[in-house]
């Protein structure tokens, strides 16, 4: 194949894998996320640590050891148990053992911390009992990259492996980088995803003084995204993996394609550290971009996942931007943020939600936003609520949005 | 077995993920599939348990449970 015919190579999905709030699986998360009922609970670890805000919304618990080996629980942060975890089952689903040349099979994961526990950890014991007191497996558990290492010990997977951080955008925008990089030619098959466990007394403590969490103190409603009474995200955690494949390569071996990553774009606010502009402008332009790189009209867009955090500033300036990209197109738009459900996973949540987007396509389901009561009259949208609704549409775009102002927009298309 | 090997052994097999009577002095580390790091571990576990400092400079080449017990046992404070 030519460097001109890779640049214009059709990326396809051919494998899923999840864990998130509620649930374990891709299936098991998208059915609790079409019940349409908030995973968030009232956290006795977080009360334990002193947090004022004492809702989250966390992922089952597994056994890692039995799961992921012996030593796993001991050297293996949360983080990566959970990437390990989704990867697992997006490559069985993809029937990636044997399926793909392990020098062409790369991975590329996004997020946002690391391993948040260890690091608390072992500072606590660096700060009580001194530097000689430190883990030597602090760094190969902390730091931000390993899970992807991991995950390429488990594959085989020897092609391209990196890490990339767009804070709550991760996720999104590791998708992003492993379709440049097939459409480059730098791998046939790439293993990507997000991941987070960051549910933690440091991590909330900070979004906390931040005043970025609800603090509405009922976990059945503190989640509301779009909503008039909403005033704050609701921790979440896991991890989203995508199977994206080389059309041809993915033909060639048998593989069903679940979808098409039909586009993706990147753009920055420029603006301020952790808000967005009221209008949105840099999260206009990444959906913009993406339409464009997707060679799609915004007409042809029946489904939007909104990044919808359910925060104040967020969800208006989203769909302040949504509105004006779509223009009168917008009317015919299900709008959905799957956040009411699940939380905000941070650098997992671009990659779950890309899960959802491709479920959703091959559903022809638009999932409802949980506790979406009364719409912001600032929110011109038309936002799904109460059941999932049937719809007919041929590309949802899934938004995604991170701290820097940095945003992340993929289109899927049906295959 | 000493005290030291015992513990030794304890450990090991926790780490390793094994019931203890499956590790003696004679198991290599590499059958245990457990490295340096490890190590590392097992001497600041040793450390909190028997209340003395091990001096993890002169370790060297480490093959077997006998050479990690030895070369504990040839630091200063359990060697007295």
């Amino acid at each position: 194949m030519t460097a001109a015919g890779m640049a214009t190579s059709e990326v396809v999905v051919t494998g899923l894998g999840a864990i998130g709030p509620g649930a374990r699986g891709a299936e098991a998360l998208w059915q609790v996320v079409l019940d349409g009922k908030t995973m968030a609970r009232h956290d006795t670890e977080l009360e334990a640590a002193g947090v004022a805000v004492t809702i989250s919304c966390r992922a089952p618990s597994f056994d890692a050891d039995a799961e992921l080996g012996p030593k796993a629980s001991r050297r293996i942060d949360r983080y990566a148990q959970l990437a390990l975890l989704a990867a697992d089952e997006a490559a069985g689903h993809a029937g990636l053992a044997g399926g793909a040349e392990p020098e062409r099979l790369g991975i590329v994961l996004g997020t946002g911390g690391g391993g948040f526990e260890t690091w608390e950890s072992e500072y606590r014991r660096y700060l009580t009992s001194g530097p000689s007191r430190i883990s030597p497996l602090a760094l190969p558990k902390a730091l931000a990259n390993t899970a992807a290492g991991l995950i390429s010990m488990r594959l085989n997977a020897q092609g391209p492996n990196l890490t990339v951080n767009t804070a709550c955008g991760s996720g999104a925008t590791a998708l992003l980088v492993a379709r440049d990089m097939i459409r480059s030619g730098a791998a046939d098959v790439m293993v990507a995803g997000g991941v987070e466990a960051g549910i933690t007394g440091l991590a909330a403590g900070a979004f906390a003084q931040m005043g970025a969490l609800s603090r509405n103190p009922d976990p059945a409603t503190a989640s509301r995204p779009f909503d008039v009474d909403r005033d704050g995200f609701v921790l979440g955690e896991g991890a989203g993996v995508l199977i994206l494949e080389r059309a041809d390569h993915a033909r060639s071996r048998g593989a069903r394609p679940l979808a098409v990553l039909a586009g993706a774009a990147s753009s920055a606010d420029a603006h301020h550290i952790t808000a967005p502009p009221e209008d949105g402008r840099g999260a206009r332009l990444a959906m913009v971009n993406a339409l464009a790189a997707a060679g799609l009209d915004a007409a042809d867009v029946g489904h939007v996942n909104a990044h919808g955090t359910s925060t104040p500033p967020n969800d208006t300036a989203e769909a302040r931007a949504i509105r004006s990209v779509f223009g009168p197109a917008a009317d015919n738009l299900a709008v959905s943020s799957t956040k009411g459900v699940t939380g905000h996973p941070l650098g997992a949540a671009g990659a779950i939600e890309a899960v959802f987007s491709v479920l959703a396509l091959r559903d022809q389901l638009a999932p409802p936003t949980a506790n979406l009561e009364i719409l912001d009259p600032a929110v011109a949208l038309d936002v799904v609520r109460g059941e999932p609704r049937a719809t007919t549409f041929q590309a949802v775009m899934s938004n995604s949005f991170g701290f820097g102002g940095q945003n992340t927009v993929l289109l899927f298309t049906t295959a | 077995m000493t005290e030291l090997t015992v513990k030794v052994v304890e450990i090991l097999a926790t780490m390793a993920g094994l019931p203890p009577d499956q590790v003696t002095p004679d198991t290599t580390f590499e059958s245990l599939s457990l490295d340096s790091l490890d190590l590392v571990e097992l001497t600041l576990m040793l450390e909190d348990e028997l209340g003395v400092e091990i001096d993890r400079d002169d370790f060297g080449e480490l093959v077997t449970v006998q050479d990690a017990i030895d070369a504990i046992a040839s630091t200063d404070a359990l060697a007295a």
